[in-house]
């Protein structure tokens, strides 16, 4: 697990664009930047821990108001600009511990905030923008939701320290009254409760899982290899819908998902006699 | 001094005349906003689609798995009414209701692409993911907030939220990107619990005892008078009809909430957050109705 939560977030986010420090105007757990992948120029978007943020529950890589407002906003201002030209490659770096947990957050209407981000990312996708998450350290709950589940295709390194989840494991053994033991073992019987990647790989929701050598400390090699994945899930997600069937029609959907797949079947048969 | 001073005259016989909302199950909610005999339930429990989760987990799954869809007609234009059972696993989002929703929503797309425009009211009581379900009903949440954008391109979506479960979790997202939202005092919306703010942050953040706080940030009233929900409604089922029912014919807004991001990043930036925010004065401070932003 990298020490962090966030921090291999951004070597990552460095190693792909050369930047490490905000745009202007925007809070320093936001890092965005236009860089060269392939034959595009494509807006990369991560949340990383600021120890000095303005709002004290959002200094360890949670995503919070402002975090959540400004990559709606980054989000946005590449989609205007891209209104009438080439639909530049949308790739969110994820490392998210969580949503921010604290009350001001919840008088300040969160909820909305983080909607916003989900809404600008989807409105991406709608408009033809390949929007790709790479999936670095932890994606977690509302963290994920804001930041990254909307994407066309996804992309995770296959790592103990990616962890995608409903819920982070020291929260979820609080409130199911479970030890972290017992909640890894229930894991390993029912395949969505799993925090392991590979086991989160099987549900069919993936479009790749990648093998990286030492993911805290990129190396060039590695970073050219993890960019080539990226140019190929961005052809690939060009190639295809700009909504998420893909995620339902997947083999693993097909293996895993099957009570759901047979609700949306069923639903559309009676439907059309309605 | 006389009766009448004492308890409104007017009042006190509609109070007690009213007829519930929030007493009634979701199917019968659901029920209540259609126009009469204009509706069918699409996948109902005789479908008998349940979780396949639950059982292995020793808990009783249900047949509709919580989730009641109706399709037909709400002042007389098309429609699908989606209701989840907070009383059933608190209306969690689990694999099949999930599919429901989504299945449901991106059918009134199709409808609404090919000239039936088909408006779409979810009636969210909802903690948010089904834990025993984890990253299925999170998935799921994903997917929906996908089909509800979608639709709405078209047609609007209306979230009612009456209690008295309320809408957390992942599903406050999907209040969030609704064209319109409906809530009754009693009403709760929000990403975080304050039981979960409490746990995660500590008591002295969040007091989950205090109900007063509770309801001073996360209640219909409060929700409605910061412009972050549209219209507060009294637990009286014509009304929240009447409401949903203006809603539909006035179609969609000229821009979605969850589209103003330079207005609400310019509220968050003004925000002094060296001490907890007062719910009331962000009331006065963001009202819809106090004219210039």
């Amino acid at each position: 697990m990298s020490g962090q939560v966030g921090l291999r977030g951004k070597a990552w986010f460095q190693a792909f664009t050369g930047q490490n420090s905000p745009m202007k105007g925007d809070p320093g757990s936001i890092l965005v930047a236009d860089a060269k992948l392939g034959d595009d120029y494509a807006r990369f978007l991560c949340v990383v821990p600021d120890p000095h943020g303005r709002f004290p529950c959002v200094r360890s890589g949670e995503v919070g108001l402002e975090e959540a407002y400004t990559l709606a906003a980054r989000l946005r201002e590449a989609i205007e600009r891209d209104e009438k030209g080439k639909k530049r490659p949308i790739i969110a770096i994820v490392d998210v511990k969580s949503q921010a947990y604290g009350r001001r957050e919840g008088t300040a209407a969160i909820f909305l905030a983080a909607a916003a981000a989900a809404d600008a990312y989807a409105s991406a996708r709608m408009k033809g923008h390949p929007v790709i998450s790479l999936v670095v350290g932890q994606a977690i709950s509302g963290g994920f939701l804001t930041h990254g589940y909307q994407a066309n295709r996804i992309l995770a390194f296959d790592d103990p320290g990616v962890v995608i989840h409903a819920m982070h494991k020291e929260a979820a053994a609080r409130i199911t009254l479970r030890s972290v033991q017992e909640l890894d073992r229930l894991g390993h019987e029912i395949l969505p409760m799993s925090y392991d990647i590979q086991d989160y790989a099987k549900l069919g929701l993936l479009h790749k899982l990648l093998h990286v050598e030492n993911p805290d400390t990129p190396s060039p090699t590695t970073v050219a290899h993890v960019q080539q994945e990226l140019i190929a899930a961005i052809a690939d997600a060009r190639s295809g819908s700009t909504d998420l069937r893909n995620r339902i029609e997947s083999e693993g959907a097909r293996e895993w998902r099957k009570a759901g797949r047979a609700a949306r079947a069923r639903m559309e048969e009676q439907w059309a006699l309605a | 001094m006389s009766a009448a001073s004492v308890i409104p005259a007017v009042s006190a016989p509609e109070f007690v005349k009213r007829r519930s909302f929030i007493e009634l199950d979701a199917r019968a909610r659901a029920q209540s906003l259609m126009d009469p005999g204009s509706w069918r339930e699409l996948v109902g429990p005789f479908d008998r689609i349940e979780s396949p989760w639950l059982p292995e987990q020793g808990i009783a799954p249900q047949s509709d798995d919580g989730c009641v869809v109706l399709k037909g007609a709400i002042a007389a234009k098309p429609a699908v009414v989606i209701a989840l059972e907070g009383g059933f696993q608190a209306g969690s989002m689990g694999e099949v209701s999930g599919a429901k929703m989504t299945a449901a929503l991106d059918l009134a797309k199709k409808d609404s692409e090919n000239g039936k425009k088909t408006a779409a009211v979810i009636l969210l009581e909802t903690g948010g993911v089904r834990l025993q379900e984890a990253n299925l009903g999170l998935a799921a949440i994903a997917e929906l907030i996908a089909s509800l954008l979608a639709l709405r391109q078209h047609a609007p979506i209306i979230t009612v939220i009456a209690g008295t479960v309320g809408c957390f979790g992942g599903m406050s997202l999907a209040a969030g990107l609704s064209s319109y939202i409906v809530m009754t005092p009693e009403a709760r919306l929000g990403l975080n619990g304050a039981e979960v703010i409490e746990q995660e942050s500590g008591i002295e953040e969040f007091d989950s005892s205090d109900r007063a706080l509770i309801w001073a940030i996360y209640g219909g009233e409060q929700r409605v008078g910061m412009g972050v929900a549209d219209e507060l409604v009294m637990d009286d089922a014509p009304k929240v009809a009447a409401a949903v029912q203006r809603f539909v014919k006035v179609g969609l807004p000229s821009q979605h909430r969850s589209e103003q991001v330079d207005l609400y990043r310019r509220r968050i930036a003004a925000l002094d957050t060296s001490k907890q925010i007062d719910p009331l004065s962000l009331s006065r401070l963001w009202s819809p109705n106090r004219g210039a932003q």
